[in-house]
C-alpha cells in the first residue's frame, strides 16, 4: 500500500514521457541540434513550475505525506564531477537518445532491444562504482 | 478525450505534467531521480559485497525501483490506448541531417534500424544500444544524476552543482551530435 502511490505516480511519469515524445531518439537528436523549441519548451516549463513550487514548497515548509521533511537537500559542492560526468552523461544522450526515465518508458512501449539499454547503463553504473576512489570529484 | 489525450502533447502541457510528476515524489516521501534505480539494481545483484559504493541500504530506495515500474506500465498504457496515429513531427532540418549521415526517419519515436535485435549484433547498434547505454550509466552516477535529478530537481531547488551538470550534458550532447556522429554514422 506504501508503495502504491509509487507506482500510479510512475505510471503517469510513463504516460507523459511518451505523450511528450521526449522519449524519442528523433527528439533528442531535434533538441541537440537546435533545430526545434519543443524540447527546450517541455525543460524550460518543467523549470519554470518547478522553481516556483520548489521555492514555495521551502517557504511553506511542506513536510510529506508521512509528515518527514521533503528531500530537497543541497547537493555537494564540486566541479570535476558534475562537469566531467555531466559529459560523459551527454555523450551517451545524445547516441543511445535516452536518459535513464525514457529508458524504462521505452520498454514498456514494445521496444525490447531497450532493455540491452538499460543492462548496458547498469553495467556503466557498476563500472563508475569499482573506478570511483581513482575518480576527480 | 481519448482523441484529446491521443494527440502529441504540446510542450507547454507536457512540462507542467513533469512538474507535476516531481511534486508527487516529494509529498510522497521520495524525490525526482531515476539514474538511482541503476545503482540500486547493482546493490540487489550483491555488488555491496566487492564495491564498497553499492554496499548502502537500497531496500529504502525500493520506492524508487517501483515507480520506475510504474514507468514501463505507463510506457505500455500509452502507447497501446493512447497512441498518436500520425508519424512523428520532427522538423524537416532533422529529418535532413541524419538522411546525410544514413539514419533514415521512419515515423517511430525510436530508428528502427538502429534498435532491432538485428542491428544489435552491427558496429552501429553496438555503438547506440551498448556503449551509449554504458556511457548514460557511468556519466549519471559520476555526475550524481541525470536529467530528472539534475536537469529538473536540482535547477528547481536552484542548486548551482546541477547547473555545472547541465553545462557538462550539453557540451557531451554536442561532442556527440556534432563532432563524433559523422565519425560513427
Amino acid at each position: 500500500m506504501k508503495f502504491l502511490k509509487f507506482l500510479l505516480i510512475g505510471i503517469l511519469f510513463g504516460i507523459v514521457m511518451t505523450k511528450s515524445e521526449a522519449i524519442s531518439w528523433y527528439r533528442i537528436q531535434e533538441m541537440f541540434r537546435f533545430q526545434s523549441f519543443h524540447m527546450y519548451g517541455i525543460i524550460g516549463t518543467a523549470l519554470a513550475v518547478g522553481v516556483v513550487m520548489t521555492q514555495w514548497l521551502k517557504s511553506k515548509n511542506i513536510k510529506s505525506v508521512d509528515g518527514q521533511p521533503l528531500q530537497l537537500k543541497d547537493k555537494e559542492k564540486s566541479v570535476a564531477r558534475y562537469l566531467f560526468g555531466g559529459i560523459i552523461f551527454g555523450l551517451g544522450w545524445a547516441l543511445s537518445g535516452a536518459c535513464p526515465g525514457p529508458m524504462y518508458t521505452l520498454v514498456g512501449n514494445g521496444y525490447t532491444t531497450v532493455i540491452v539499454l538499460i543492462l548496458s547503463a547498469v553495467m556503466g553504473t557498476f563500472v563508475y562504482g569499482v573506478l570511483r576512489e581513482r575518480l576527480p570529484h | 478525450m481519448i482523441n484529446f489525450l491521443s494527440q502529441p502533447w504540446p510542450w507547454y502541457i507536457s512540462g507542467p505534467m513533469i512538474s507535476l510528476v516531481m511534486f508527487l515524489l516529494l509529498w510522497a516521501g521520495g524525490q525526482f531521480g531515476v539514474s538511482g534505480t541503476l545503482r540500486s539494481v547493482c546493490a540487489i545483484g550483491g555488488a555491496g559485497k566487492h564495491v564498497k559504493f553499492f554496499d548502502y541500504d537500497w531496500k529504502s530506495q525500493i520506492w524508487n525501483l517501483v515507480f520506475v515500474v510504474g514507468a514501463v506500465i505507463g510506457g505500455f498504457i500509452a502507447h497501446h490506448w493512447l497512441a498518436n496515429p500520425t508519424p512523428l513531427a520532427i522538423s524537416e532540418a532533422t529529418i535532413r541531417d541524419l538522411d546525410q549521415l544514413g539514419i533514415s526517419f521512419d515515423g517511430g519515436l525510436i530508428p528502427m534500424e538502429l534498435f532491432s535485435w538485428s542491428s544489435l549484433a552491427t558496429l552501429k547498434g553496438f555503438l547506440v544500444i551498448v556503449v551509449g547505454g554504458f556511457l548514460v550509466g557511468f556519466g549519471t552516477r559520476y555526475a550524481g544524476g541525470c536529467t530528472s535529478g539534475h536537469a529538473i530537481s536540482g535547477l528547481s531547488n536552484l542548486q548551482i552543482p546541477s547547473f555545472i551538470a547541465v553545462i557538462g550534458f550539453f557540451i557531451g550532447g554536442l561532442i556527440m551530435t556534432f563532432l563524433l556522429f559523422p565519425l560513427i554514422f
